[in-house]
């Protein structure tokens, strides 16, 4: 199993070896994509997790407990899909392929589970339909 | 072979008319001869759904009493031209609130068309015959004398597709462009494009009907910086940015699903302004133009890092919509800024009104000029 969440840390936690504990005592396979942590400040990390999934949900329950708030990036990037024009000017930005546009009927397609959390999108969308969930 | 206006008219009247899109149009052309296609088919409707920045709207407020020359005027905290007459004013798509500039003249013009209601503020000196000095009012597009679209440039034939060669990301008209050609921009609908179909404008021209944002109006000029001059390719199509129209229609007989506001990051407001344009096909020549497929139009990709934005490469749409083109020996992701989705909605919505007879087609009242071209700006001093 094979999973890409945003991690949320909090500032009291900020200072602990969080992944070295996912892969040491939960065995999971730890893929940082994208990290954005300051000392004494909140944090928040793209990650892709991978294990068996009953580790992953032990690593989940772990890290609740020690107030990391595990985001899964389907959720982390919301779009208000309703509004859209389909002009296509996100798939100029997008390298993950989450967002395409093309035949046969060129409206925007979006697959969640490829988005990187990059928010290259979020500035790109000329009708601000975009928001991220990563960092302030 | 050769077909009148009035011809077409009547098989329109009489529910006989063949009427096309431009798409449609290009896949028969892979089977049959222009001759075939200027005897089977008699219209063709072509589309676009792209940001225009020359565009605006007049519009009346209806006087106050006792009167007031608004000289100074904001809607919704965006300030729009009065330096006309005394309640009339022009919206301009790009002009922004000064305390939110993602905010501007395209949200007015959007807002007005979806019915909503803007804040009025008005400032004038107070004079003899237009006494009050300040008025604040709530309007919309029901409530005030007309609301004009009228629009300086639209439908810009082949405008050029965009790259940056720096090593910074540029954020510009032609969206995010990311650096050491990372990726390229278009704009113009291709094969469906109102001016890539008749490129000489052999039947658009004054008095042309159009489908402006969803409403019936005109042509009433050519465009600024209308150019006739630009190197085409064997197929006769301009290789960059060549003619353009001025239009005009209704704003109260607009449709929102075909005008929308745009905020292009670090540049600034604009408007989505939906066109269809309908060509009718009156003999052989026109049939071949009408015919032209992606693979026939070719556009010119410029480099926005170089001053004067040089361009670098030519590709044909048919390379741009692939998703890829080679630039410099390298594959570079492409991605459109105008919706073909859309332009295809209004390709269809015209074909079906030129059918019942709803849109009438006409000749131009005038050509558009044969030879022009475009001066640039001699500046009278050097720059700070």
């Amino acid at each position: 199993m094979k999973e890409k969440f945003v991690l949320e840390f909090a500032e009291q936690v900020v200072n602990e070896p969080i992944i070295y504990t996912l892969v040491k005592r939960f065995d999971v396979k730890v893929n940082i994509l994208r990290a954005e942590i300051s000392p004494g400040r909140e944090g928040s990390m793209l990650v892709e997790l991978e294990s068996e999934p009953q580790r992953i949900s032990e690593a989940e329950a772990w890290l609740r407990e020690h107030q990391v708030q595990l985001i899964p990036i389907a959720q982390s990037l919301s779009f208000r899909q309703e509004e859209c024009i389909n002009c296509g000017a996100c798939t100029a930005v997008c390298f993950s392929g989450c967002l395409t546009i093309g035949e046969p009927d060129w409206t925007l397609q979006v697959d969640r589970s490829k988005c990187i959390a990059c928010g290259l999108c979020v500035p790109a969308c000329p009708l601000g339909l975009f928001t991220l969930r990563f960092g302030d | 072979m050769h077909k009148s206006y009035e011809e077409i008219n009547e098989k329109i009247a009489k529910g006989e008319a063949v009427v096309l899109t431009a798409e449609e149009v290009a896949r028969m052309a892979q089977e049959r001869s222009p001759e075939e296609i200027a005897r089977s088919v008699d219209v063709v409707t072509t589309a676009t759904f792209g940001a225009m920045c020359s565009s605006g709207c007049f519009i009346n407020f209806g006087h106050p009493e006792p009167g007031l020359r608004m000289e100074s005027i904001r809607l919704n905290g965006v300030p729009i031209f009065g330096g006309i007459a005394a309640v009339d004013a022009y919206i301009g798509a790009t002009e922004v609130n000064p305390d939110n500039p993602r905010y501007g003249g395209g949200h007015l013009i959007e807002a007005l068309v979806r019915g909503e209601s803007l804040e009025l503020e008005a400032h004038g000196k107070g004079t003899d015959c237009y006494p009050r000095k300040y008025a604040r009012a709530i309007i919309s597009r029901d409530s005030v004398n007309e609301i004009i679209m009228v629009n300086p440039r639209n439908a810009y034939q082949n405008y050029p597709a965009a790259t940056n060669s720096s090593s910074k990301t540029m954020y510009t008209y032609m969206g995010t462009l990311l650096p050491r050609f990372g990726n390229v921009t278009y704009s113009t609908s291709g094969e469906l494009s109102p001016l890539l179909n008749d490129p000489e404008l052999r039947t658009i021209g004054i008095g042309t009907r159009v489908l402006l944002a969803g409403a019936q109006g005109f042509v009433s000029w050519n465009g600024t910086q209308f150019n006739t001059e630009k190197p085409t390719n064997e197929f006769g199509i301009p290789l960059s940015n060549a003619r353009t129209l001025m239009l005009t229609a209704n704003l109260k007989h607009m449709d929102p699903r075909f005008i929308k506001a745009a905020y292009f990051e670090r540049y600034g407001v604009s408007l989505f302004v939906g066109l269809g344009i309908p060509i009718p096909v009156l003999d052989e020549d026109i049939a071949r133009r009408v015919s032209i497929s992606n693979q026939q139009i070719h556009t010119t990709i410029c480099d926005y890092a170089e001053k004067g934005h040089p361009g670098i490469a030519q590709v044909s749409y048919a390379e741009l919509r692939s998703g890829w083109v080679e630039l410099d020996g390298r594959r570079v992701r492409t991605a459109p800024l105008s919706s073909l989705a859309k332009a295809r909605e209004i390709a269809k919505i015209l074909k079906e009104q030129v059918r019942a007879g709803t849109f009438p087609i006409s000749a131009p009242v005038q050509s558009l000029p044969v030879h022009a071209a475009v001066r640039g700006l001699n500046l009278a001093g050097d720059a700070p």
